[in-house]
């Protein structure tokens, strides 16, 4: 099984995130550069936290048009598991294959803390190693968090049980419904600001975030 | 041909910059402001000298990465 962590100018998540999937693997992921127009075959895509191209227009905006990005929303399309964590959640909703957007945060303050979460569905790659209701805490860390949606779009979410991740001891950035992760309407593509990579080792002061990689090898080693 | 674009918030969407400049103007004495609105402006030069094939280029320039539609509004100006 092999997993690709999409690496923008201005990634600084990359290497935590190769670090955990090396842990939960017992490989190396290969690390694809933004600027690469053929993404080899994998079995899941992370594109991680940072500030690609400097948050400029907006975060994510330029790097949901660089060249590899083709690549990963075709793969998207064909149900491979994508995540995005943080500035990889901005990237999937500014490619469309997430709705919605991830506006400033309300009290236009960067927020980096730990914060509780409430897990939502966990019929997916990312999360299926947590129980449905289960609080956990992760650490958050950025400027544009709040996410945003049309009220249609927000009544779809909740229709179809696609809210994966909520924020539980208070808001932080002013996120409608709560919303800390989201998932397509295939459920194959999940963004999440909340940062698992950070919290996935007891040296780093918890666990909590351990799950998410635990749940992508229990997928990839059943598929 | 030179062309100005206006990007702002859509109606109803949150517009906290906008309120922390209203705040500061508010303690810097300036009364009776209200309903601060920030956007971003972008000027570029194209090389199409056509208005008409100016603006459609503009449009899918604003649609594709400019602006992002679920929260913003954009305005074209040719201005020469």
């Amino acid at each position: 099984m092999s997993v690709a962590v999409i690496v923008f100018p201005g990634s600084n998540c990359d290497r935590d995130v190769a670090v955990c999937l090396a842990a939960a693997l017992g490989e190396p992921p290969i690390m694809a550069w933004h600027g690469d127009h053929n993404l080899p075959k994998v079995d899941a895509i992370i594109l991680p936290g940072g500030f690609s191209y400097g948050d400029y227009l907006r975060g994510g905006a330029i790097a949901s048009k660089s060249p590899i990005m083709g690549e990963v929303i075709e793969a998207a399309n064909r149900g491979v598991p994508v995540l995005g964590i943080c500035n990889g959640f901005q990237i999937l909703t500014e490619s469309g294959l997430l709705p919605g957007v991830l506006m400033r945060n309300s009290g236009l303050k960067f927020i980096c803390r730990d914060v509780a979460l409430e897990v939502g569905n966990t019929d997916n790659a990312f999360l299926n190693a947590y129980q449905r209701g289960q609080h956990i805490t992760m650490p958050i860390a950025h400027n544009e968090g709040n996410y945003f949606a049309d009220a249609d779009t927000l009544q779809r979410l909740e229709d179809e049980d696609r809210i994966v991740l909520r924020y539980a001891g208070g808001n932080p950035n002013g996120a409608q419904l709560n919303i800390a992760g989201i998932r397509n309407k295939a459920g194959n593509v999940i963004g999440m600001m909340p940062h698992p990579e950070r919290l996935a080792e007891a040296v780093l002061g918890g666990e909590d975030g351990r799950g998410v990689f635990d749940s992508l090898v229990q997928t990839l080693g059943r598929s | 041909m030179k062309a100005v674009i206006r990007i702002t918030l859509k109606n109803g969407v949150l517009d906290p910059q906008g309120k922390a400049i209203e705040t500061a103007l508010g303690q810097l004495g300036f009364s009776g402001v209200d309903d601060v609105r920030q956007g971003k402006l972008v000027e570029l030069s194209l090389a199409e000298t056509d208005p008409e094939k100016a603006r459609q280029q503009l449009t899918q320039i604003c649609e594709k990465l400019l602006a992002n539609t679920v929260i913003e509004n954009y305005d074209i100006e040719l201005v020469s």
